[in-house]
């Protein structure tokens, strides 16, 4: 019975680092109605930005803020070129803007900072130690503490501030926002800029763990399904969403893979994403969207 | 209007013959072409960059110390793949033809998919492919692949001579009886390819193996470390590739397992694999059919000649004497071997693919004549022939101390002749479903 702890456990602590990603679709996604497809390419582009920066001799916080420097000139850029000139567009086409933005976003960083896998140390143990016979990570337990601070200081924004609010309602109808005098471009910059934030610190935690290298944009194909289970414009449903993936994928591949050959912890969450598709299309904490016809 | 057009189409001109300047030498006589699929961007880039810029600056190295291979200058051009297999036969039909004239010897794609994707092509093109420690395992018996070479190493090879180590380590072969090993190995056909001979070593010394496998990419590995943790083995072997090797040492951190008990395999041995996990990767072993490091005389050269001319092929000069550059070179050296072989057969002019396939098959690399090349030690004696393709089947262990590598073992080598008969089943069936005759090499000289 203490394996199948520790298996749950370890579970719900990797599903706090898929939140991380989650939650960087979900704040562009709940202000303007994009998926944006770039997300793990930006989180890349952090990443590989800080890491470069800090083995050229920048201090830690130095390089922390000229990397969100950088990231907010992506944003200011991604705004101006591409988003200002598709206002209005079907969700479709801005979709495809994400992905060829995808691409290019992940071209720039290996052009810029090269192809070379780097080490990032955070300072953070990530040596175990046990309670009540559970094993655990000072890092996990980290990444659990910085994912938790940022769904709270999200929520807050979205509820409670006035360009929060004013994101929602660009979300629910652009057109309506610019005319009750909503300044979406502005709007638009602020979401990508928290995004490209949200990247950077997911993108620092992940690339701790894998090293900072190409692989790091992967990392999306676990957000995926999280986001389907919580819902594509709840910050809080990627949390949950994110814990009931970490903890089934792992308990299926330590049970059920010996059943079925092993190593299908990669497309089991999408069963499950399946399945809660069918009953609840909307996610656990989507907003369901009804339309007149 | 007219002289706007004529300027534009001078400087395309010029242009055209810079780029065509930097790439390549004008003149075609006298020139053998190296056609090189190679990736620097994508996910596997660290590994392309560091490989193709090692090949690159030996045949460099070759051009500007000797003059090319009997005055025969040495030519090559990139051709991006990205590691996609469909970029990888595109650049294939794309560059097989030669250069300017100057015929192509081998292609060295570096990658298992893009080498079964052209195997058929270069045997109906009579071009050697060239799979330096990796590779189709059956692809070693030449008589029934007669342009395919996975030099040096072959995966069950790999396999045979780690399991080889552990039996020494434990004291003897037959104290593996009873032993716990577990591979954790990736998702794809790569990472299965040695189970089948894993399952067989394990029947014969009786050692108790589970396998696990990582779904690619491989960057969440909590629950096989999980298992590991409940197996208690005395031994982990990880057959990784990419991210999945620092995911696997810092899990194993996680989960309490000591890495110097975790055996890395050929492609789990770079300075890419280790560094980035940090602490966790201190005491991890890993095989190497070429130690990392710049002592050898061939890099020292290399150095003299080519680095410091600012003619190396890296962007970061510090990736020099790594795990891949120095791969790159070795691959050099053998490729550079064979059109040497094969001009004292054929003459000292550039050759056929066939020619030089012929080359491949007679490299015979003893310590003496490594020596002459400056890589005693960094390439393991070699004997190639007809039946042979992969002619060593030799490894060394090499151990992370936290910032480099340090070998800890001399030359183990696999039990090729236990492999052998599975080797020849294998590739007489791939014969028999091609209807490919094999070669009688009992004629072949």
């Amino acid at each position: 019975m203490s394996f199948f702890f520790e298996v749950l456990v370890g579970g719900l602590l990797a599903g706090v680092m898929y939140s991380l990603v989650a939650i960087g679709f979900v704040l562009i996604y709940k202000a303007s109605g994009v998926f944006n497809f770039a997300q793990g390419s930006m989180v890349l582009f952090s990443a590989l930005t800080f890491v470069s920066l800090l083995e050229r001799g920048y201090p830690f916080w130095l390089a922390f803020l000229l990397s969100l420097l950088i990231m907010l000139v992506l944003a200011w850029a991604i705004e101006r070129w591409v988003l200002r000139k598709l206002v209005n567009r079907s969700p479709i086409t801005l979709f495809m803007a994400t992905l060829g933005l995808s691409y290019i976003i992940e071209g720039l960083a290996q052009s810029l900072w090269g192809a070379q896998v780097h080490g990032l140390d955070l300072g953070i143990n990530d040596e175990p130690f046990e309670v009540f016979g559970l094993l655990l990570s000072q890092f996990d337990l980290f990444a659990s503490a910085v994912a938790g601070t940022l769904v709270i200081i999200l929520s807050i924004f979205f509820n409670k501030t006035r360009t929060g609010i004013a994101l929602r309602a660009v979300a629910d109808d652009p057109l309506a926002a610019l005319a009750v005098g909503i300044n979406l471009q502005r709007l638009w910059l602020i979401v990508w800029a928290v995004a490209g934030f949200v990247g950077l610190v997911a993108g620092l935690l992940w690339g701790a763990r894998l090293g900072v290298q190409f692989s790091l944009s992967l990392v999306v194909l676990k957000a995926l399904p999280v986001l389907i289970i919580g819902g594509f414009t709840s910050i809080t449903g990627c949390i949950v969403g994110g814990l009931i993936i970490g903890a089934s994928e792992k308990l299926a591949e330590i049970f059920i893979g010996p059943y079925l050959g092993g190593g299908i912890e990669n497309w089991f969450p999408y069963v499950l994403a399946m399945l809660f598709l069918l009953v609840r299309p909307a996610g656990l904490f989507g907003e369901r969207q009804i339309e007149r016809v | 209007m007219r002289s706007n057009i004529n300027k534009c189409a001078g400087l395309l001109l010029a242009l055209g013959l810079t780029v065509t300047a930097t790439t390549h030498s004008a003149h075609a006589d006298g020139e053998q072409y190296f056609p090189l699929q190679s990736y620097r961007i994508g996910p596997y880039a660290a590994g392309g960059s560091g490989f193709f810029g090692g090949f690159i600056d030996y045949l460099q190295y070759v051009n500007l110390k000797e003059g090319g291979v009997n005055n025969v200058k040495l030519t090559w051009s990139e051709c991006e793949t990205e590691y996609v297999v469909e970029k990888g036969v595109e650049c294939y039909e794309r560059l097989k033809h030669g250069l300017n004239g100057a015929p192509a010897a081998a292609t060295n794609p570096l990658s298992v998919g893009i080498a079964y994707a052209t195997l058929d092509r270069s045997t109906a093109d009579k071009l050697p492919l060239i799979t330096i420690n990796h590779g189709r395992t059956d692809s070693t018996d030449g008589s029934v692949f007669p342009y395919a070479f996975p030099l040096q190493l072959n995966p069950y090879s790999e396999v045979s001579a780690i399991i080889n180590y552990i039996g020494t380590e434990s004291g003897g072969l037959e104290k593996l009886k009873g032993k716990k090993i577990v591979a954790l190995f990736h998702g794809s056909p790569y990472g299965k390819e040695t189970n089948g001979i894993l399952e067989l070593l394990a029947k014969k010394y009786g050692f108790k193996l589970t396998l696990l496998e990582v779904p690619h990419p491989g960057n969440e590995q909590q629950s096989q470390w999980l298992n590991i943790r409940r197996i208690k083995p005395d031994w982990v072997i990880l057959r990784g590739w990419g991210v999945m090797n620092p995911v696997a040492l810092k899990t194993a951190q996680k989960t309490g397992f000591p890495a110097d008990h975790i055996i890395g395999n050929i492609w789990s041995n770079s300075e890419d694999d280790a560094a980035p996990a940090g602490n966790a990767a201190k005491g991890f072993i890993s095989i190497t059919t070429h130690p990392s490091g710049t002592n050898f005389p061939v890099l020292q050269d290399i150095d003299k000649y080519v680095i410091k001319a600012n003619k190396g092929n890296l962007e970061d000069a510090k990736r020099f004497g790594t795990v891949y550059y120095n791969l790159g070179v070795v691959n050099g050296i053998l490729n550079v071997e064979a059109v040497r072989v094969a001009q004292e057969k054929y003459g000292k002019r550039p050759l056929t693919g066939e020619e030089v396939r012929w080359g491949f098959e007679n490299i015979k690399l003893d310590d003496k004549r490594l020596a002459e090349l400056g890589a005693l030690g960094l390439v393991q004696p070699l004997r190639l022939t007809c039946s042979d393709h992969e002619g060593g089947g030799a490894v060394r262990f090499q151990q992370w101390d936290g910032s480099k590598w340090n070998v800890i073992s001399d030359w183990v080598q696999a039990d090729r002749a236990l492999l052998r008969p599975i080797i020849e089943e294998s590739s007489h069936k791939y014969a028999k479903e091609k209807g490919i005759t094999p070669r009688d090499c009992s004629k072949e000289s």
